[in-house]
């Protein structure tokens, strides 16, 4: 039975739930949520997510939420096929996955998702995006990317020297980002572009990158 | 063995999520402090340790960690044969509890961390509470707790019939909040009471309300 993924291609945290798949070599069916019509608030999904937020997975008769979540499930069940995303077989190699994967849930995501939401979501629904709170957040992530450019440094992805669920979190809203005028961000720290190059090139994500279609010109 | 030392205080939040897991699973650490007023963890001995110059940071032998939410995956896992089980073998299991994790840092801790800025941190720096912003941030904490409600109506715990890290790491906000007229929004609900009942009364956590004492 296949994985069903509850969801929009378009949206961040479905997109990182179907990398992560495609990056263990899985295949899964996407059950479109109308989100404009209110389908995420409905009885029908909010007992897959009380939440009431895409993504929803279902894998037979289990039923989870939240991307991050799903997307580790989707590693350990997984973890033979594909490429190791959580390094199971070394626990201080998984212990810095995790370490890297809190980062950019805690430090990371609120900044990155702030911009992305006034300049690329906001406008969808008639508002102005909100310069101040763009520039405010656009500090923060100066601040942020600079410790990221120092660790790249000395490490040729977050975790370590291997691709990790800590590099694929960042994919979706960071590919988003960068469809946005404020890309030096990212270009002016060599070690970040160089990161940003290497991961957004790997094949999972280009194609799930042809499903984002939020800001295309 | 270099053994484990938990950089940070007591009193600091996230800090405090990871005291009740080394508690719970039974090992012995050394707390080292960091005065953060005289800004120790801005300063390169420091960040040497955490980059972003935030409490807690973690040493385990020569492992250096960083973010409380690695921190007690790491140690659940690492000494999982020691104390309470905090992780479980069962792939479903830990796929509901990683669900409800994800809940606690996505969903609980953005609004309850605004409310316990305003009730707790404020009042204690001597700085003006603003109503305005409590009462918005309990609706909203309260929404999110009525679907606690109902999680909690199903199971006992919120990633299932144990105890596990999805409770745990909620402690340290809810003990502020429980101290603050934001207490009403948990004591209204009788499933989340009784699990906000059931946590605090842990002894590995009045361990570290003991610590915090002064």
């Amino acid at each position: 039975m296949a994985l069903k993924l509850h969801g929009l291609a378009l949206s961040t945290c479905t997109a990182r739930v179907a990398t992560a798949i495609y990056e263990k070599e899985q295949q899964f069916e996407l059950v479109p949520v109308n989100l404009t019509a209110g389908e995420h608030k409905q009885p029908g999904f909010l007992a897959k997510n009380p939440f009431g937020q895409i993504p929803a997975l279902e894998d037979g008769d289990l039923t989870l939420f939240e991307s991050r979540a799903i997307a580790t499930y989707v590693a350990e069940k997984y973890k033979d096929s594909g490429s190791d995303l959580i390094r199971h077989q070394n626990l201080k190699e998984a212990a810095l996955v995790k370490v890297w994967s809190e980062v950019e849930s805690q430090t990371f995501h609120p900044v990155i998702s702030a911009i992305v939401y006034q300049f690329l979501i906001a406008p969808l629904y008639g508002q102005q995006p909100d310069q101040a709170v763009i520039d405010a957040n656009l500090e923060k992530l100066k601040k942020i990317l600079d410790v990221y450019e120092s660790r790249l440094k000395s490490s040729k992805y977050l975790a370590g020297d291997f691709f990790s669920l800590a590099d694929l979190n960042h994919f979706p809203y960071l590919f988003y980002f960068m469809r946005s005028p404020w890309t030096s961000m990212v270009n002016e720290r060599p070690h970040v572009k160089a990161w940003w190059e290497n991961i957004s090139s790997r094949p999972s994500f280009k194609k799930v990158a042809e499903g984002m279609t939020l800001g295309q010109k | 063995m270099a053994g484990i030392k938990l950089h940070g205080n007591a009193l600091s939040t996230a800090a405090s999520r990871v005291l009740p897991a080394l508690y719970e699973k039974e090992v012995e650490f050394e707390l080292v402090p960091i005065d953060m007023i005289a800004g120790e963890h801005k300063k390169e001995s420091f960040l040497a340790l955490n980059p972003f110059g935030q409490v807690p940071a973690f040493e385990d032998g020569d492992l250096q960690l960083f973010e409380s939410r690695a921190i007690t995956q790491y140690i659940a896992r690492e000494y999982a044969s020691k104390g309470t089980p905090l992780i479980f073998p069962d792939s479903k299991t830990m796929a509901i509890l990683s669900v409800w994790a994800e809940v606690e840092a996505h969903t609980f801790d953005p609004p309850a961390s605004k409310l316990k800025d305003e009730l707790a941190m404020k009042p204690f720096l001597g700085l003006a509470t603003d109503f305005a912003v409590v009462e918005e941030f309990e609706a909203k904490l309260g929404k999110i707790l009525d679907v606690y409600e109902t999680r909690l109506g199903q199971s006992k715990y919120l990633g299932g019939d144990c105890f596990s890290l999805a409770d745990l790491h909620h402690l340290p906000i809810i003990h502020y909040l429980m101290g603050t007229q934001a207490k009403k929004l948990f004591e209204c609900r009788p499933n989340v009471s009784a699990w906000v009942a059931d946590i605090t009364a842990r002894p590995a956590w009045k361990k570290v309300v003991a610590m915090r004492a002064y």
